[in-house]
């Protein structure tokens, strides 16, 4: 039977076309994703159903939830709704949390504006379905005392405390290690089947769709392009914008072969300790170890994976190795040389080592021209360009990562997420460093995006040889670019080896649950 | 809780012990000698060589400093030259009048900038939101001065609810409140704006975080995630206002003390500095510092009650 019902939904927001024409459909104890890119209209439309959309939008057609076309009802009978009939998760669970009440009261606020009934009641029967959802702490707690994966758990708790019929969940484990999304999903499954709820998943990760989803809605630029239950759509995809979607998803790399070569970067034996609150107002701050006995090895145009859940250390040991903090003990060397070297930095080892960053707006300087945002680096070098040589070094910089050279006098908010990484990495060649590290590189960008960039990676590697550092907590898309890898656990590396080898036989027990929590696309002929 | 309320009150204890040692070295330390100074340049050796062993300054730095300390921990600030009384009844005088005005400031303050500040908010862009904007726009804009002389003139002159200035002492409580009144709607007005914009931005920040719109999904409307979710997060910036405000009230008021003659702080510290009694100036100026450094205490463990996440962190 039809829960909810979504007909020709156009969304215009200050004349901008946002939705056009959508519709779907959700049963009772059905899982729908709507999955496609970022700009694809998967929010607005389950913000449309939810009636939350910002004020100056301007939907139109019909949402029908159980009988209710929620175009047409009042913002009080909306109010009634929400919580009640239809509930939502979002993906931010760092910040979905009041920061000043306690867990327990902020669900069982869901049931007291719902509900003619006592505080006490509310508050119990909160406690019991934060213990449904899995939660293992007491309703007292604050939001800022549990982890993501907690947090996702009681923003769920409050969404399905008066079990509604409809459940919306906006990219629930995007912010989430694949250890913690795995247990997540199989919560969303199981409530699905208990609660006979209908359950509208928005994700843009299709190995989950694939995974959990009874039916699939691909959006693009607003437009259903294609829908269909799961297992057909996936034997049968039809529309270009679909096939290119789960081809991108799983896109790999030609890497070229490594040539035996010299060490570059030498990590021996390092610890790093940072302080933590003193006990006792004057006491002695009792340390936290956030690295132990890391020792590896880059050699000259190697590549090396690193993969681990978040808070695993993965950071620390970039910034140590950067050479901006020092380490308490052991030794970073590359080529011989110490990378820390106290106030001073070491503009040798400096010079030989660039790093791409995750968010690829933020690390850049908004007020700054392209031109003077790539050769930033120039400062390491001892006689930088200076005139024509370094305009030739800002086109070819800009040219090998496949942008044109006019780019070079554009500010960073006139290029797409993806130009703009590609920017950053224009930025760490343009000194042509032995070493680069990506920290998280591509795991803000659109799958399509993300295999452009892996692929100029591997371009580049092809090019010249780059040694590099690939940080990713995505599993798949470090099998692809790097020749080994190495699995990090709470400060520890517990498994290093050939890439092939560690994925297809991993033997720490830790890599083999990693390996099994990532979800995976099942074999599709594209 | 414990730890971070003890946390604060060590830093209290070394505001105040550095505080007191910048207050001495900058009044008896610096080169100059304070006996002369006060007696001016035309003074008679033998004059300030008694006011010098009056004074005490006969005497090691160091023992000086612990004299004025442990004097003060006493109850004890030394006697005022120009006075010739001891300083400390003429603090215990004024901060009978500047106290409760500072208290009553704020108070009238708070009343007004939180409703207008929360309507705002909860209207944003609205008749209600921009006339509220406009007339703090005129707050922050106009001085407390002009706003005390027009409500001496509309209140004490042309309607005499209340008198024009002085004031009659604490032995009638309702006439006291009476006379601080005026003064204390004029000292309030400016500080009001300000906390009422403080209030409304913090809000409008909160209102965009994602916890407001989990709330909304939940079935709260608008108002109820405003009153429920915001306001409470929004405190922490106000509360700093708030903070800074009451140490300028009680003794940034001289102006309106002279306006409406009232014997307070801010008089007394001015006409001390007038009448070169440093005596009075640095046993003033330490309390006052005290009272700023308790004042902060005060928001610091208001902080930590409104927001948990400061009470794990020392």
């Amino acid at each position: 039977m039809t829960l909810l019902a979504i007909k020709d939904l156009s969304l215009t927001i200050d004349d901008t076309h946002i939705l056009h024409d959508v519709s779907l459909t959700v049963a009772h104890g059905e899982i729908v994703a709507i999955t496609g890119e970022s700009g694809s209209g998967k929010s607005m439309t389950a913000l449309s159903v939810m009636g939350l959309l910002p004020h100056n939008a301007n939907p139109s057609g019909s949402i029908t939830l159980n009988g209710t076309d929620i175009l047409q009802t009042s913002e009080p009978d909306l109010c009634n709704m929400r919580g009640n009939t239809m509930g939502m998760v979002f993906q931010e669970p760092m910040t979905a949390l009041n920061p000043v009440q306690t867990i327990g009261a902020q669900v069982a606020e869901t049931i007291l504006i719902h509900e003619k009934t006592s505080k006490a009641d509310a508050q119990k029967r909160a406690a019991a379905i934060l213990e449904r959802v899995g939660l293992k702490v007491p309703p007292s707690r604050y939001a800022h005392e549990l982890s993501g994966g907690q947090r996702q758990r009681v923003v769920i708790a409050m969404a399905i405390a008066l079990r509604p019929k409809l459940l919306i969940a906006d990219e629930p484990t995007t912010a989430l290690d694949v250890t913690t999304q795995a247990r997540i999903l199989d919560l969303l499954r199981d409530l699905v089947r208990e609660f006979d709820m209908g359950l509208l998943i928005i994700t843009h990760d299709l190995a989950v769709v694939a995974n959990l989803a009874d039916q699939i809605v691909v959006m693009q630029k607003g437009n259903v392009v294609e829908a269909g239950a799961t297992a057909h759509l996936l034997a049968h995809m039809q529309h270009p914008y679909t096939r290119a979607l789960f081809g991108a998803s799983s896109h790999m790399v030609e890497l070229p072969p490594t040539l035996a070569s010299s060490p570059l970067l030498a990590v021996t034996n390092v610890a790093r300790d940072y302080p933590m609150a003193r006990k006792t107002p004057l006491g002695p701050r009792p340390m936290f170890r956030a690295l132990e006995g890391i020792t590896f090895q880059i050699d000259q145009g190697e590549r090396i994976g690193l993969v681990g859940e978040s808070g695993c250390g993965k950071s620390t040991l970039t910034r140590a190795i950067l050479g901006l903090e020092d380490v308490q003990s052991g030794t970073i060397t590359v080529d011989g040389a110490p990378v820390f070297t106290g106030k001073q930095p070491n503009l040798d080892v400096r010079r030989k080592m660039q790093v791409v960053f995750q968010d690829p707006y933020s690390s850049f300087n908004p007020r700054h021209r392209v031109d003077r945002l790539i050769t930033e680096p120039f400062h390491l070098l001892p006689n930088p360009p200076t005139g024509t040589a370094r305009d030739e070094a800002i086109t070819n910089a800009l040219r090998d990562v496949g942008l044109s050279p006019d780019d070079a006098t554009k500010y960073i908010h006139e290029f797409s997420g993806g130009q703009r990484q590609r920017i950053a990495i224009a930025r760490a060649l343009i000194i042509e460093p032995a070493l680069i590290i990506f920290d998280e590189a591509v795991s803000a960008l659109d799958v399509s995006v993300r295999a452009q960039v892996l692929d100029l990676i591997a371009d580049l590697c092809r090019k010249r040889p780059l040694a590099y550092l690939f940080i990713s907590h995505d599993l798949s898309v470090v099998r692809t670019v790097t020749d080994k890898v190495m699995v990090m656990k709470a400060g520890k590396i517990v498994e290093q080896g050939e890439t092939e080898t560690v994925f297809t036989n991993p033997q720490h027990q830790y890599t083999q649950t990693l390996i099994a929590a990532a979800p995976k696309l099942p074999a599709i002929t594209v | 809780m414990i730890r971070y309320v003890l946390g604060r009150l060590i830093s209290l204890v070394i505001s105040l012990i550095v505080a007191s040692i910048v207050i001495f070295a900058v009044i008896e330390v610096i080169p100059g000698d304070p006996a002369a100074f006060m007696l001016g340049v035309n003074a008679r050796p033998d004059t300030i060589a008694a006011l010098r062993a009056e004074m005490g300054l006969d005497q090691p730095v160091i023992l000086r400093y612990f004299n004025w300390v442990t004097g003060m921990l006493q109850g004890d600030f030394g006697r005022s030259w120009t006075y010739k009384t001891p300083v400390a009844d003429l603090i215990s005088d004024r901060i009978w009048v500047s106290l409760p005005l500072a208290i009553y400031a704020l108070f009238l303050s708070t009343i007004i900038a939180f409703p207008a500040g929360i309507y705002a908010a909860s209207r944003r862009g609205g008749a209600g939101d921009i006339t509220i904007m406009g007339a703090t726009q005129l707050g922050v804009a106009i001085p407390n001065f002009w706003f005390a002389m027009i409500l001496v003139l509309l209140f004490a002159i042309n309607l005499r609810w209340f008198s024009a200035g002085g004031f009659p002492g604490w032995d009638n409580p309702l006439q006291a409140i009476k006379s601080l009144t005026l003064p204390a709607i004029a000292l309030a007005l400016p500080q009001a704006a300000i906390l009422a914009r403080v209030m409304r931005s913090s809000l409008l920040d909160m209102l965009g975080e994602d916890f407001i719109r989990t709330a909304r999904a939940k079935g709260l409307s608008r108002r109820q995630a405003l009153w429920r979710h915001a306001v409470r997060n929004a405190l922490i910036p106000v509360l700093t206002i708030i903070g800074l405000q009451f140490s300028f009230l009680l003794a940034g008021g001289i102006i309106i003390e002279q306006i409406f003659f009232l014997p307070g702080l801010g008089r007394l510290i001015f006409q001390s500095i007038s009448a070169r009694d440093l005596i009075v100036v640095e046993s003033v100026v330490m309390l006052l510092v005290f009272v700023v450094i308790l004042v902060n205490f005060a928001v610091d463990i208001a902080y930590a009650a409104v927001d948990p996440r400061l009470r794990t962190k020392t």
